[in-house]
């Protein structure tokens, strides 16, 4: 059985919330940058959508997953971009979805090996259950819950679909 | 009857990932790409102002050189350290060997310090193979130059460079100069251009520095830089050990400097566009004039660069290779 | 005490011999072939059916490591192994530490295989003084006894002029002259054969020229002093042409090839496997089957074993810095029949080129299963299968590169002056 989301009205959503949440903050100009590869998509969306000007920076957590030594190198892992300082700046992280909150342990620490931000905002499209760290996003599209044999998995790049499979 | 072992028998796990990083002979052009891919990634990380992954954090690397070289040990070193691996630098001179502690000894010491891996530098051809096959599942072995055999990370920092600078391997003209019967580095060289595709890997020296049926590496052979760098995109310049004059290989530096040495002059043969490239240390003067060391051609400090990116990605493939061979053996 | 062997394959090259039929022994030494000597009264019977019946092997090259290196085998281990084998006596090489360059060390070897009771032993003297390859040793004292040749072991002497003179020393003697051909600046510091394998794996090889280079000067030696050389352990096609050619001529030379330079070439050393390092080096496939070749038309007189066994940490070390040599005494029956499946080489010429083809080149008795000689018999089933592991190896030396790979050939028994040694 496949589940479809539509991603556009949810993003639509998250780009409304992010914007109030931003303004409360008192936070003007971030820097956007999405974790590869779903994260990377939407964090573009977000970025054009803002009206942020500056290009949005990509990162890769492969160097920094915690299960390295039991599952190994990702072997297309690519260079993490980020096409402006982060030191001092205002962070919008950008996930397609949180569950563990492994990625987004690793995505935080690779952040501060390129400088120390101001802040990190945390935005994902989908919120998991299943929390191993204390971790939670502050904008979140949708809150969803998974029966056990259900996976969910964000396709694009051109038009973006939210897929719920069976395994 | 008794076959031949084959090298990836060892530096492959099941799932045909490395484990050891021994030879470049019988990797497949997937493999090679995937190694230059990796480093591109960790050429990146080394332009942050936090040099420094965790990759292998609480791993530890020793590097067990018994052939002395700073400069081999110190990017593997770096490398090593990058990953925020602990690292433990041996020099085990041949005396030391020869006081009756025996290699298998000595590597039998080091597996008791739970190391991860170790960076193995050894004058003989094959000793890494020999001590890959001594140690524990538990520890990785990456080649740093044996005897005249292979020198994988060097050839695999060179293909990184040529790809940088060409983009592609399709279509180039390699030629690589000088004293290819003792080159650990040509050797590894020939097969990974041969591998990665280029069109043709010439070498260029006197027959006294030429291995017997050296062409069924893949590689035309010249004995004048004329002919053999004609139209060539890439050249590689060899190092020239002076114990070479010794033993009826060549007469002269003078003589092989007039041959063989790389000059402005010489490097005219040779497109416009190419780039020069050496392992180094260099001779200036012996196997290429400063002029064209230094000048707009020459790619030789990108090499030294690449060097700790090339071996940054070849330390987490083995280890990752490592760990997912242990635990597909230990089921949980 | 009277045995009869009855109903194997009786192989008897020499006296073209090669049926089902019976063989009786009478007080240590061959009575009779098909039919009982007259009156004739077996005290024990050994039942050779599906069996091989062949004149006990003799090898040219067995290192049995004592005296001096006990760890890699003692003389009682390695002819015991030796009569596993099939072997009923072998050459043992002058390497011994002390060299057997004197009658003490030649007294002691014999003594020790006398009251070993397996395989006799053959010593073969050093042809210099220590091996040094300086001075002349006591070619008569080795001589008087019991070396059946002097050698040098495969180390240099010094110049052409000590080795012509050994020669004609040795020859006033009637001694041969074992040499393995090789030039030793040629040879320098190789370990592997000269040729694209070295290139790939970057070892130091021998080029072909350093064995054809000796095989060529060693030829004309002979010529020139009358001495019998005998050139051990051939690799290349070109000295096999060299030797073929000097017979030609009737230059008293001879030659040797080993069991593994028949099935393996430098295609098996790819792996930097230190069990294959052996010296002369393995050459390539075109040698291979020269040296087959040899063999079949009688230029090479007889495969020998070159048995070399090493303790294992002999083997642990990287290719070049291993110790060279196979432990092959066990292993070389069931190898050749292997050839001799395959067609390669006749059932007769296998029990020639193991037996009479040694006792040709030594010009000492045995060889055949003439009436009135002693009785060395083999009797092997050329189909039992086995496996080569540590236990089935009964020399001390377990440096076989078949160790795991099941061979076929078993040897049953072995006689020597009709007492059964090994069964």
């Amino acid at each position: 059985m496949t589940e479809l989301l539509d991603v556009e009205s949810l993003l639509g959503e998250i780009c409304d919330d992010l914007s109030q949440h931003l303004v409360a903050k008192n936070i003007s100009s971030p820097c956007v940058i999405g974790i590869r590869t779903g994260g990377v998509w939407l964090a573009s969306y977000i970025q054009k959508n803002l009206g942020v000007s500056k290009s949005c920076g990509e990162l890769d957590i492969s160097f920094y997953r915690d299960d390295f030594t039991r599952i190994g190198l990702n072997p297309t892992v690519k260079p993490s971009s980020l096409p402006f300082e982060t030191e001092g700046r205002d962070i919008v992280l950008v996930d397609d979805v949180v569950m563990s909150g492994r990625t987004i342990r690793a995505a935080m620490n690779e952040l501060f090996d390129y400088g120390r931000p101001a802040s990190i905002t945390l935005v994902t499209l989908i919120d998991l259950d299943g929390r191993e760290l204390p971790i939670q996003p502050d904008i979140v599209g949708r809150k969803l819950t998974l029966k056990e044999n259900q996976q969910v998995k964000l396709k694009g790049p051109e038009k973006l679909v939210l897929e719920v499979t069976e395994k | 009857m008794a076959h031949p072992k084959e090298p990836n028998r060892l530096q492959l796990n099941d799932q045909g990932r490395l484990r050891h990083f021994l030879t470049l002979d019988g990797l497949d052009r997937a493999t090679l790409t995937e190694i230059l891919d990796t480093a591109d990634s960790f050429i990146e990380v080394g332009a942050r102002s936090i040099k420094k992954v965790p990759l292998l954090r609480g791993k530890t690397v020793v590097n067990l050189f018994f052939e002395a070289s700073t400069r081999t040990r110190s990017t593997f070193e770096l490398a090593a350290k990058r990953l925020s691996a602990d690292v433990l630098n041996l020099n085990i001179s041949t005396s030391a060997t020869s006081k009756g502690e025996s290699l298998s000894d000595t590597l039998q010491n080091l597996e008791a310090m739970a190391s991860d891996m170790f960076v193995v530098r050894h004058s003989q051809s094959g000793a890494p193979h020999f001590i890959a096959e001594s140690v524990t599942p538990n520890v990785s072995i990456i080649n740093a130059g044996d005897g005249r055999h292979a020198h994988p990370t060097q050839a695999m920092l060179d293909m990184l460079t040529i790809r940088q600078h060409k983009g592609a391997f399709e279509g180039l003209t390699v030629a690589i100069v000088g004293d290819i019967l003792h080159s650990r580095v040509a050797r590894s060289q020939i097969r990974a251009l041969n591998t990665l595709g280029v069109s043709e890997v010439r070498v260029i020296a006197p027959n006294t520095l030429l291995p017997v049926d050296i062409e069924s590496l893949g590689v035309s052979v010249f004995s004048t830089m004329k002919e053999g760098l004609d139209a060539v995109d890439v050249i590689i310049m060899l190092r020239l050990q002076k114990e070479r004059m010794e033993g009826a290989l060549l007469p002269s530096e003078h003589e092989f400097y007039e041959l063989y040495g790389l000059t402005t002059e010489k490097l005219e043969y040779a497109k416009p566009d190419s780039i020069v490239m050496h392992p180094g240390p260099i001779n200036r003067g012996v196997e290429i004039e400063s002029a064209v060391a230094d000048g707009p051609q020459s790619v030789i400090l990108n090499q030294v660069t690449n060097g700790i990116a090339v071996r940054m990605a070849v330390m987490s493939m083995a280890m990752s290779g490592q760990t997912a061979a242990i635990s597909a053996a230990t089921p949980e | 005490m009277n045995i009869e062997i009855k109903s194997g394959r009786v192989v008897d090259p020499v006296n073209g011999v090669d049926e089902v039929q019976s063989l009786y022994v009478s007080e240590g030494k061959i009575a009779a072939i098909g039919v009982p000597p007259e009156g004739f009264l077996a005290n024990e019977v050994i039942d050779a059916a599906g069996c091989v019946v062949s004149p006990g092997f003799i090898d040219l090259c067995t290192y049995l490591r004592e005296p001096g290196y006990e760890y890699k085998g003692t003389v009682a281990s390695e002819t015991f192994a030796a009569a596993k084998g099939g072997y009923t006596a072998v050459c043992c090489p002058p390497e011994t530490l002390p060299v057997n360059d004197s009658e003490a060390v030649t007294n002691l070897i014999l003594d020790l295989a006398s009251r070993a009771g397996s395989a006799k032993v053959y010593p073969i003297g050093a042809l210099t003084k220590g091996l040094k390859g300086q001075q002349l040793s006591e070619i008569y004292s080795l001589k008087q006894a019991g070396c059946v040749a002097v050698g040098n072991s495969g180390r240099p002497v010094a110049n052409l002029s000590v080795l012509k003179r050994c020669c004609e020393y040795a020859k006033t003697h009637e001694m041969s002259v074992f040499v393995r051909p090789e030039d030793v600046s040629l040879a320098s510091d190789g370990c592997v054969h000269e040729g694209a394998v070295a290139t790939r794996l970057g070892l130091p090889g021998i080029p072909v020229l350093a064995e054809t280079v000796a095989v060529s000067q060693l030829s004309l030696l002979a010529e020139e002093t009358g001495a019998h050389i005998h050139m051990s352990q051939l690799t290349s096609e070109k000295s096999v042409e060299l030797v073929a050619a000097a017979k030609a001529r009737g230059i008293p030379v001879t030659a040797d090839v080993s069991v593994q330079h028949l099935l393996l070439t430098d295609i098996a050393v790819s792996g930097f496997d230190s069990r294959l390092h052996c010296l002369p080096p393995f050459r390539s496939e075109a040698d291979r089957l020269a040296l087959i070749e040899g063999v079949n038309t009688g230029v090479i007189d007889a495969v020998c074993s070159q048995h070399q066994p090493h303790e294992a940490a002999a083997k642990q070390a990287p290719f070049a810095e291993s110790e060279p040599g196979v432990s092959s005494i066990e292993t070389a029956l069931p190898l050749l029949l292997g050839l001799e499946r395959k067609s390669v080489l006749s059932m007769d010429m296998l029990v020639r080129a193991l037996s009479a083809g040694a006792t040709r080149v030594l010009g000492v008795k045995g060889g055949s299963l003439s009436v009135g000689e002693s009785a060395d018999i083999c009797i092997f089933d050329p189909l039992a299968q086995w496996v080569v592991s540590d236990e089935s190896i009964k020399s001390l030396g377990k440096n076989t590169p078949w160790d795991g790979i099941e061979l076929q050939g078993l040897v049953k028994a072995t006689l020597v002056d009709g007492h059964t040694v090994y069964a």
